[in-house]
């Protein structure tokens, strides 16, 4: 199977010679979550953003529907950026929107700038709306403005959002961190649901190594700006873990 | 090893030493004002009886004038200030978003807006209405414009700030899925400036009253008109009965747009 993305030595440096990523190369493709962990300052979120440009690469490619994206611009841009989902640590909804216009937004990406203007969304883009507002069990909060929902409610408009775009590739960045053990449970759940449906990798930055092991098919292991580990959750062993962050003694 | 001393003061003689010429400065200052300004001492003690004597020419207040040259002037000024803000706010708000840095990530740009924000408001509504009176003839097109004008500065600081005080996660996150920069605006910026601009727009509303019933003393149409005819031929009874109508009118929309806003905010 070809690979959905392909990173080629990726490097960013926001400060000149000082790189917090240090030449990434990396293939993810599938349908299942591949997690990113690693110590907090490491790049994971870096490499994520570098992805989608929310933040601009300093060298290297990312090769995406047989593009790269690194060297896109205006309209291509965008373009390429409405084939690529994002959930957020914060859930990054328009507060003042209600859940089904956040949901909605997800479409302005191949939207004509008429429509958009007009708010004519696609009668199609709306029932697909309320066929994932079902999915996530949201149904009655359609018309509730995001926010006044809790921060589980939240993450699942998020992560439906960006089900609305049509993915090809889906990038979460740290989306459990803000959430209690549970319902971080939860959107994962959820997360490895949209992978399998929509049949397209998910690409996970996270805290918790135990939650990466339980739903990751792939875990790559991070630290100091370059890849330490590539490889199943079974082998992410204890002094695996050490190379990523150092210390043991949280181990025990 | 030292003993804690037994004195303690509030300032060091440094401190003190500053404090003092501060004070020092400011009496100066305040006394070379007051020297500058040439206050005449005759008129002062003369004043009591001047406003008595005005107050006396004043009353009582020829309240039956009011349908037959206030009422229209009212209605002109009202009308006035309503396209005087329209106008400014459709002119503002894009001047606005180009100001903020977040909307606008252009050094030049911001700067450029900025310049217009700046200019417009610093020459006053009564400048703007000499000019343009200048330019259009007497009437309530120069007041119109006049007013429009001053407000472009007033609404678009504001209005900028509101834009750089919005949230950077809905708008990062409408990024991310392809949205046009137009599209950003209005699903990502606007949801959350609007209580803002409603805020601004009204309360700017509220000044543009009160200044287009000044503006016509340059000219500019409205109650001014009519206060400044009355000064002019020294009917003080008409000249009350404008201020009475001001005051109410100020009082009326004070009124309102707190109502308004209470409401929408």
């Amino acid at each position: 199977m070809t690979s959905a993305l392909s990173i080629r030595n990726l490097v960013k440096e926001y400060v000149p010679g000082k790189p917090v990523l240090t030449g990434i190369t990396l293939d993810i493709a599938g349908a299942d979550i591949t997690a990113v962990i690693g110590p907090s300052g490491t790049g994971k979120s870096t490499l994520i953003r570098c992805i989608n440009r929310l933040v601009e690469p300093t060298a290297g490619e990312i090769i995406f529907e047989g593009r790269d994206l690194v060297r896109l611009a205006g309209n291509e841009l965008r373009a390429a950026r409405s084939r690529i989902g994002m959930v957020f640590q914060e859930y990054n909804l328009v507060e003042r929107l209600t859940v089904m216009e956040n949901l909605l937004t997800g479409c302005l990406g191949r939207m004509p700038a008429w429509k958009a203007l007009l708010r004519r969304f696609d009668p199609e883009d709306i029932a697909r709306a309320w066929e994932t507002l079902e999915t996530v069990g949201l149904t009655d909060f359609a018309n509730a403005r995001a926010d006044s929902l809790s921060g589980g409610q939240r993450q699942r408009v998020g992560i439906s959002r960006a089900v609305m775009q049509r993915p090809a590739l889906l990038l979460a960045d740290e989306p459990t961190s803000s959430l209690d053990p549970k319902t971080s449970v939860e959107i994962m759940e959820l997360l490895a649901q949209v992978a399998a449906t929509k049949s397209i990798p998910v690409i996970i930055n996270m805290h918790d190594v135990e939650l990466a092991r339980r739903f990751a098919r792939r875990i790559i292991g991070m630290s100091g700006g370059g890849v330490v580990y590539d490889g199943a959750p079974a082998g992410l062993d204890d002094a695996i873990l050490k190379r990523i962050y150092g210390g043991e003694s949280w181990l025990h | 090893m030292s003993a804690h001393p037994r004195t303690w003061q509030r300032f060091t003689r440094a401190e003190r030493l500053a404090r003092f010429s501060v004070y020092l400065a400011v009496v100066l200052a305040v006394g070379w004002a007051v020297h500058s300004v040439e206050i005449i001492v005759e008129f002062i003690w003369d004043a009591p009886e001047q406003i008595a004597d005005m107050g006396r020419r004043m009353w009582p207040v020829a309240w039956w004038f009011y349908p037959k040259g206030v009422h229209d002037a009212l209605v002109e000024t009202l009308n006035i200030a309503a396209v005087a803000t329209l106008l400014g706010i459709l002119m503002a708000v894009p001047v606005g978003f180009l100001a903020a840095r977040n909307a606008t990530p252009s050094r030049l740009l911001n700067n450029l807006a900025r310049l217009i924000l700046v200019s417009t408001r610093s020459i006053s509504t009564l400048l703007w209405a000499l000019f343009f009176v200048a330019v259009f003839g007497p009437g309530a097109l120069a007041g119109t414009l006049a007013i429009a004008f001053h407000s472009i500065g007033f609404i678009g600081k504001l209005f900028s700030e509101a834009v750089e005080d919005a949230h950077r996660g809905g708008i990062e996150a409408l990024t991310a899925a392809g949205a046009s920069k137009l599209a950003l605006i209005q699903y990502a910026y606007w949801p959350q400036v609007k209580p803002a601009f409603w805020g601004i727009a009204l309360f700017r509303w509220d000044i543009n009253v009160r200044e287009s019933a000044v503006l016509g003393l340059v000219g500019a149409g409205g109650l001014g008109m009519a206060l400044d005819t009355a000064i002019n031929l020294f009917q003080w009874d008409r000249v009350a009965l404008v201020l009475a109508t001001i005051f109410a009118v100020v009082i009326v929309a004070e009124f309102v747009v707190t109502e308004i806003r209470k409401r929408i905010i």
